[in-house]
């Protein structure tokens, strides 16, 4: 009797130790659970926190280059200084000095200033660009020779820096270079309602310049486009066949095998060796011009291939065998069911593969510097062969120049790069939404 | 390996020991297997099979898993080409042609030689398309009205006309799976060929899906030689004339499928349809 309830509290009482020991067990399961997720949660805040701070500061900064201050000034065409023989000939006309046009207008503004370092300094509130806008309304209108006119003409790097609050004005004189006269000038603009700030444009529609002011990025955003073009035809159609031959008609044995892993070997390449590959081939072999885009394509195109090879061998294999068998089961030919029912199936991760690849092409600045891209162009190239320069190229020139004008220009260019780079991603998903099939 | 298979070769087309004896060749035989080896890599998955299957006949292999039922029918239409490390040996005609012979042509041989497989696998593609993409590429059809028909005495024959007719440019795939498997048929019927292959047709099957195929295989009989591999002895006793057995790559017996079910001459046999391993 007593063993039997001995050996009762004994069962039980090891019951309960195992109770235990499993229960503290679920216990640190569950706690173990819990910090992996804090973790998890912990890394992709601290991911996003940096990705909104790097936006943030950008944007803060390249918002201000999308406008730009514009001073309004009564222009007198002067017939005396633009065409004193009156013979009204374009090459007359496209040689006058328009600069001084808009100088003597914006000193007649302020007829008290009389001395000659001041009446100096008033013309350069104006940006020097303001010469060609001038000479552009008298090419294309030749009777405005001779009248008056009231024309918002751009404001200089300095003006606008300061109407975008980049010198404190009580800051002392000395230490600022927007002098106190200046801000007297800027001020009584102002007030007069001449001063004002607009969309601007030109960075939309112009080439670099020396002058932040009139610096754009179209000369670089074509030039991308002529580079992307070159790289898209080339990477493409040479990628995806090889990744079709190599995945579903090359035999399996050393010499693809070997292939395989230097594929993979070259997506790891950092891109200034193919910059590098592409100086000493492209240009020092071959002889193709330098600084333009057909090379820099090409040599995108190298660094492109192993990206596009190795999406596409993906989304190929991802194909189910099932449909290779139906396909082959009819009497389809190996080509025929590959180019039938694989390449279909396959499209939308070969197009999403792709679109990341040139993205990453699109980003790329290192290669294109050994290919003399980096070169400064005013000129927006209007071809493959003429000398260019592309948008992340064009931000690390502009990011090196000491004007403050530029630092926006700058956060400006990066923000329109990225803005191309979420839209190509875009497309990416949206192309891999649409084709997508299932079964 | 090469070396291998040629002395295999040679020992079997010496009168072997082998049970069934080519199986009783018969005067209607369709498919003459003799011989047959498959390697995968180092891997011996068939030895020696000698079989015959006649014409108009449904033929069941079957036999416990991995035991080279499956491995044998992709040798018929030569499906196991495609893996890279498969070797097959021996020899196998249809009609008396040998279907290894370098010179004839793969695709030629896909196109009489039929197959259904184990998971329905339409293409993702209309009805329609799924149908008639065979008889397309052969050039079978001159103009649409020959393909439409096609289309539909293919759908007629594997008695799906009926639920599909008004939603032919449906997507095969939204079939329930008893209508794939039978559009698979259409399809594999589409190119008119002379042997139909089944590598477990009903395998993904619910009881009434696979009642209505099994009624199917007994139809197209009369037209098609067909070979089936089925994990299922009640089912090869439903649709076969003849059944071959397989053990662990070797064709153990192969006779009529009453015979076999009732009185089998090997213990093997006997032992897998009361149900003792397999």
């Amino acid at each position: 009797m007593t063993d039997i309830s001995r050996s009762a509290t004994l069962a039980s009482g090891s019951r309960t130790v195992m109770n235990d020991t499993a229960e503290r067990q679920i216990r640190r399961r569950y706690s173990a659970e819990k910090r992996f997720r804090i973790y998890g949660i912990a890394a992709i805040v601290l991911a996003l926190a940096a990705l909104l701070w790097l936006l943030v500061s950008i944007g803060a900064t390249g918002y201000k280059a999308f406008v730009q201050t514009t001073i309004q000034v009564e222009v007198f065409f002067d017939p005396q200084m633009i065409d004193p023989e009156g013979t009204r000939k374009a090459e007359t006309l496209a040689r006058a000095d328009y600069a001084a046009l808009y100088k003597q207008a914006i000193r007649d503004r302020f007829p008290n200033e009389t001395d000659r370092r001041a009446r100096r300094d008033l013309g350069r509130l104006i940006s020097s660009g303001a010469d060609l806008t001038l000479r552009d309304i008298v090419l294309s209108d030749p009777s405005v020779i001779g009248s008056r006119q009231k024309l918002w003409l751009l404001a200089d790097d300095e003006v606008d820096q300061f109407a975008k609050g980049a010198f404190d004005r009580k800051k002392p004189e000395s230490e600022r270079p927007f002098k106190d006269r200046d801000i007297a000038w800027f001020d009584a603009l102002k007030a007069a309602g001449d001063l004002r700030t607009e969309f601007n444009w030109p960075f939309f529609t112009s080439g670099t310049s020396r002058e932040p002011e009139l610096a754009g990025i179209w000369g670089a955003i074509v030039g991308s486009f002529w580079t992307m073009l070159v790289t898209l035809l080339l990477s493409f159609p040479v990628g995806v066949a090889a990744a079709i031959y190599l995945e579903e008609f090359a035999p399996k044995n050393r010499w693809t095998d070997l292939i395989e892993v230097n594929i993979n070997n070259l997506a790891a390449v950092p891109s200034i060796v193919f910059g590098l590959l592409g100086l000493a081939v492209f240009l020092n072999f071959f002889g193709l011009p330098r600084s333009a885009p057909l090379v820099g394509g090409m040599v995108l195109a190298l660094m492109t291939l192993p990206t596009i090879i190795i999406a596409t061998r993906a989304a190929l294999r991802a194909v189910p065998p099932s449909i290779r068998e139906a396909a082959l089961g009819v009497g389809a030919s190996r080509q025929q069911m590959v180019m039938h029912h694989v390449l279909p199936l396959a499209l939308p991760g070969v197009l999403t593969g792709t679109i990341i690849g040139m993205a990453r092409a699109l980003g790329e600045t290192a290669p294109l510097l050994m290919i003399g891209m980096v070169a400064f162009i005013v000129d927006v190239p209007h071809g493959p062969l003429s000398a260019s320069t592309v948008l992340p190229v064009q931000i690390f020139l502009w990011s090196d120049l000491p004007e403050r004008g530029f630092v926006e220009k700058t956060s400006a260019a990066i923000l329109v790069l990225l803005a191309f780079l979420v839209f190509m991603n875009a497309v990416a998903v949206f192309l891999r939404k649409k084709f997508e099939r299932r079964w | 390996m090469d070396q291998v298979l040629v002395e295999r070769q040679a020992d079997t087309a010496a009168p072997g020991g082998m049970a069934g004896d080519a199986g009783d060749p018969r005067e209607n035989t369709k498919i003459a297997a003799r011989g047959v080896d498959v390697f995968y890599g180092e891997k011996q998955a068939l030895f020696g099979v000698n079989l015959d299957i006649g014409e108009n006949q449904v033929t069941a292999l079957i036999g416990p898993s991995g035991c080279g039922k499956s491995t044998f029918l992709r040798c018929l239409n030569r499906m196991n080409d495609v893996i890279d490390i498969c070797r097959v040996g021996g020899k196998i005609t249809i009609d008396g042609e040998d279907i290894y012979d370098p010179s004839l042509d793969v695709v030629q041989l896909r196109a009489r030689v039929g197959m259904v497989f184990q998971k329905p696998n339409p293409f993702p593609k209309s009805i329609y398309d799924n149908i008639a993409y065979g008889p397309r590429i052969h050039g079978i059809v001159a103009n649409k009205t020959e393909l439409d028909e096609i289309v539909y005495t293919s759908l007629t024959k594997a008695g799906l006309l009926k639920e599909v007719e008004d939603r032919l440019d449906e997507p095969g795939t939204g079939l329930s799976g008893g209508q794939q498997q039978r559009l698979c048929i259409a399809r594999a019927i589409a190119v008119s060929p002379e042997v139909i292959l089944m590598d477990e047709p009903c395998s993904a099957l619910d009881p009434i899906a696979t009642a209505r195929i099994e009624e199917l295989i007994d139809e197209l009989r009369e037209r098609y030689t067909i070979v089936i591999v089925t994990h299922s002895m009640q089912q090869a006793a439903r649709v076969s004339q003849r059944t071959a057995f397989f053990h662990l790559g070797n064709l153990v017996e192969v006779g009529d499928t009453e015979q076999m079910f009732t009185n089998p001459r090997d213990e093997r046999t006997q032992g897998y349809i009361t149900g003792r391993y397999g």
